[in-house]
């Protein structure tokens, strides 16, 4: 038998990442909860395998189904950061945001959240109220109310403090129906602002490394800016809230669902010179770090300077750019034209740098 | 032995001092990332290319190979250069034995075992740390030795062990670390040590028949430690150009370009391309720390290479009370690598990770089977996330 050659070897590669993953693990690691493959792998053979749904399988960051005449959006998401109040927010503030945005990047106008909070034995009431109060003016801010919830205390030290979970409904009043697999070759893709600021700002909050930066958490409600985005580019595709496993994880999403390639430009990647120090110093890339007030949008290549314009006229959006293309081959791969002037791909994340970002 | 300004492992100012400030640090590193000079050296470097020759040059340190895929060096490199990756991964060539050892001491009543986060998913014959952790055994990530010392100091019921891991870039965070647990009489703190030295992996290497290497870009973090001197027989006796090189893309391009260069006027030397940080006689305070605290093992086992005599250090008989290995029976079982892993032919630059026959199949960054496939210095590991493309496509992708 010959040997095999480069190319064959890479199709034979390619061919085994098709495979529909598997959990083989005999128990959860944090890797599971990353963002990244091991997360993927549980939601596809574990979660979807037993919930088969049409509403279910298309994997998008909420389910959009109609009642009677109306389109709804219906999204849930929980809540484990720590510590629980870092510069520019708190978990509290996440908890609103999180569940508004995965409603907002669909289109939807987002109405309603529920809120679930585990709290562990001993925790200060006066850390209650603070969150409570930031829930309360992130619904303001985002135009939504909570309208139902749920308390449990669990004995000390079978949780850590406060976890927060929020599920939320939201109306699309639009006709639009942006999908992780709608990417066509000639996109071009689009951040609405710098990245890794929330990741990188939990990280040195813990103060564990030493450094010290005037970094704050991006989190925001993205509803007004998914707005200007729709309204300069019509037929949008896509677009994703860049959460666990960042813009990397969601251009995977975007490459694999499609079956495109997303071919992403370094030098054009807003990234602030402080996370890029702090990753720097890491060893993290920071297309991998959580941001949480930031999208990725896939519009028609046409409509590219229009969304970027409309997107720096509003104060959220001022650091939006193009940071990349798609293209028909090879489908299904990440690949960044470095700074340097060489190629490399973007793959989706193994393990957890980062465990309890959001 | 890595690509970062500083090694993680290094003392923090966290422990040390006041916390340092980031905010203008890239600037000095975008000098070592620009596109137009990395073109202008490319040219250079292939000029210097005669014609009809082909040139291996083996990078030792994963750090090199890690900046040669993350930032795409051979795309502008001539077809003529063909980059060798060479052994010098500090989690690669833990041999899977030694992690069982670790999970063994992890396993014992009281202990918590510290590492460094690219050890976490090393497999071991019983499964890596992340999966003894999540059975139950407390084992923590750490940025540097020195946190391992405050987790003892933090917990004095239980007994901390940091797994000491690396070459001589390491072993002087390792061993100040030891001497600060003896000054302040912390009886709690162990190192299970396993730090390694370059220069005999690097005999192994040139002993061995199959070796197709021109020139070796030389370790930089190893060398601000060692210093130039130790490399000299390479050049001299073994007649293989030598040069000291930094971390960003750069450096390894120019690096190239001074090994051609060193060809193509027929000489062969020691230099140091590294000279911002590397001096030629290194850090002699870092070394007489490392000699205080360790001594040279009789032998020890490197994964791919087998055993190599006086290749690795070991603590002193005056440090016996921080030495895990003497507080515990640790079982010491030696581990055969699986059958169908071709580590230590990647780590000998004998093939190309692609040329392993588990590549992307049955050994993955999210089940690897060997050490190269894991830590982000690994040769599969880069090429793997990194390098996995065909090069007319990708050319194809980026006109769109």
């Amino acid at each position: 038998m010959s040997e095999p050659t480069e190319r064959e070897v890479l199709e034979r590669v390619d061919r085994v990442r098709r495979r529909r993953p598997r959990v083989t693990d005999e128990r959860i690691t944090l890797s599971h909860g990353s963002g990244g493959k091991a997360t993927h792998a549980l939601v596809e053979a574990l979660f979807v395998e037993a919930f088969r749904n049409p509403i279910l399988e298309p994997l998008e960051d909420q389910a959009v189904f109609e009642v009677g005449q109306a389109r709804l959006a219906f999204t849930t998401d929980s809540f484990v950061v720590s510590p629980l109040f870092f510069p520019g927010g708190d978990i509290g503030e996440l908890a609103v945001n999180g569940t508004v945005n995965d409603l907002a990047v669909s289109g939807a106008r987002p109405l309603y959240l529920s809120a679930g909070l585990i709290l562990e034995e001993g925790f200060p009431v006066a850390d209650l109220r603070r969150i409570v109060a930031s829930m309360a003016a992130a619904a303001e801010r985002a135009g939504v109310q909570v309208v139902t919830g749920d308390t449990k205390v669990v004995e000390r030290g079978k949780a850590d403090s406060c976890f927060i979970n929020t599920a939320g409904i939201g109306v699309l009043e639009r006709d639009v129906r942006l999908s992780v697999s709608a990417a066509c070759p000639g996109d071009a893709v689009i951040v609405s602002g710098p990245v890794g600021d929330h990741g990188i700002t939990i990280m040195l909050a813990r103060g564990e490394l030493g450094i010290s930066s005037d970094l704050r958490s991006d989190t925001a409600p993205l509803t007004d800016l998914v707005g200007l985005v729709l309204e300069a580019a019509p037929q949008t595709r896509f677009i994703r809230d860049a959460t666990r496993g960042g813009v990397a994880t969601i251009c995977n999403e975007l490459a694999q669902a499609s079956q495109v390639a997303v071919v992403l430009d370094e030098r054009a990647i807003p990234v602030r010179p402080e996370v890029r120090g702090a990753a720097e110093i890491l060893g993290i890339d920071p297309l991998y770090v959580a941001c949480e007030g930031r999208f990725v949008a896939a519009v028609p290549g046409e409509r590219a300077e229009a969304v970027v314009a409309a997107l720096r006229g509003h104060p959220q959006g001022q650091g939006a750019a193009v940071i990349g293309h798609v293209a028909a081959e090879p489908p299904g791969l990440v690949l960044v034209d470095t700074a340097f002037g060489g190629t490399r791909i973007l793959d989706m994340l193994v393990g957890d740098p980062l465990p309890r970002i959001c | 032995m890595r690509d970062r300004p500083a090694p993680p492992d290094a003392p923090t100012p966290a422990t040390e001092g006041g916390p340092v400030a980031v905010t203008s640090a890239m600037r000095f590193v975008d000098e070592f990332r620009d596109r137009d000079t990395a073109r202008a050296v490319a040219a250079r470097i292939a000029e210097l290319c005669e014609p009809g020759r082909r040139y291996g040059f083996m990078e030792i340190c994963g750090g090199h190979t890690h900046t040669i895929y993350k930032h795409g060096i051979e795309d502008l490199l001539p077809e003529a250069v063909d980059l060798v990756h060479g052994p010098g991964c500090p989690v690669c060539v833990i041999p899977m034995g030694r992690v069982d050892d670790a999970i063994w001491i992890a396993e014992q009543e009281g202990v918590i075992l510290t590492s460094f986060g690219d050890l976490l998913r090393v497999p071991g014959s019983r499964g890596s740390f992340l999966e003894a952790k999540a059975r139950g055994c407390d084992i923590r990530m750490v940025y540097s030795p020195l946190d391992s010392l405050r987790i003892a100091r933090e917990n004095p019921d239980r007994r901390v062990v940091f797994m000491a891991i690396g070459f001589e870039t390491t072993a002087p965070s390792t061993a100040v670390t030891v001497l600060r647990a003896a000054a302040e009489g912390i009886s709690n703190f162990s190192v299970l040590c396993n730090h390694v030295s370059i220069i005999p992996a690097l005999r192994a290497i040139l002993a061995a028949s199959d070796l197709r290497v021109d020139g070796f870009i030389g370790p930089g973090h190893v060398s601000t430690v060692i210093g130039c001197e130790p490399y000299r027989f390479i050049a001299e006796r073994h007649g293989r150009p030598f040069v000291v090189a930094g971390f960003e893309p750069l450096d390894i391009l120019q690096s190239i370009q001074m090994l051609l260069l060193q060809l193509h006027e027929g000489r062969s030397e020691v230099e140091n391309q590294y000279t911002r940080v590397v001096s030629w006689e290194g850090n002699r305070k870092a070394v007489r720390a490392i000699e205080e605290v360790m001594e040279p093992r009789a032998t020890f086992e490197w994964r791919g290479l087998g055993w190599i005599p006086d290749s690795a250090l070991q603590l002193r008989k005056e440090y016996a009370a921080f030495d895990a290995e003497r507080a515990w029976e640790v079982p010491a079982a030696r581990v055969a690598d699986p059958r169908a892993c071709q580590c230590g032919e990647v780590l000998r630059g004998v093939i190309k990770p692609w040329q392993c026959r588990v590549f992307g199949t049955a050994c993955t960054p999210e089940a690897p089977i060997g050490t190269c496939m894991v830590s982000s210095e690994g040769a599969c590991a880069a090429y793997y996330n990194f390098g996995r493309f065909s090069r007319p496509r990708a050319a194809a992708a980026r006109r769109g």
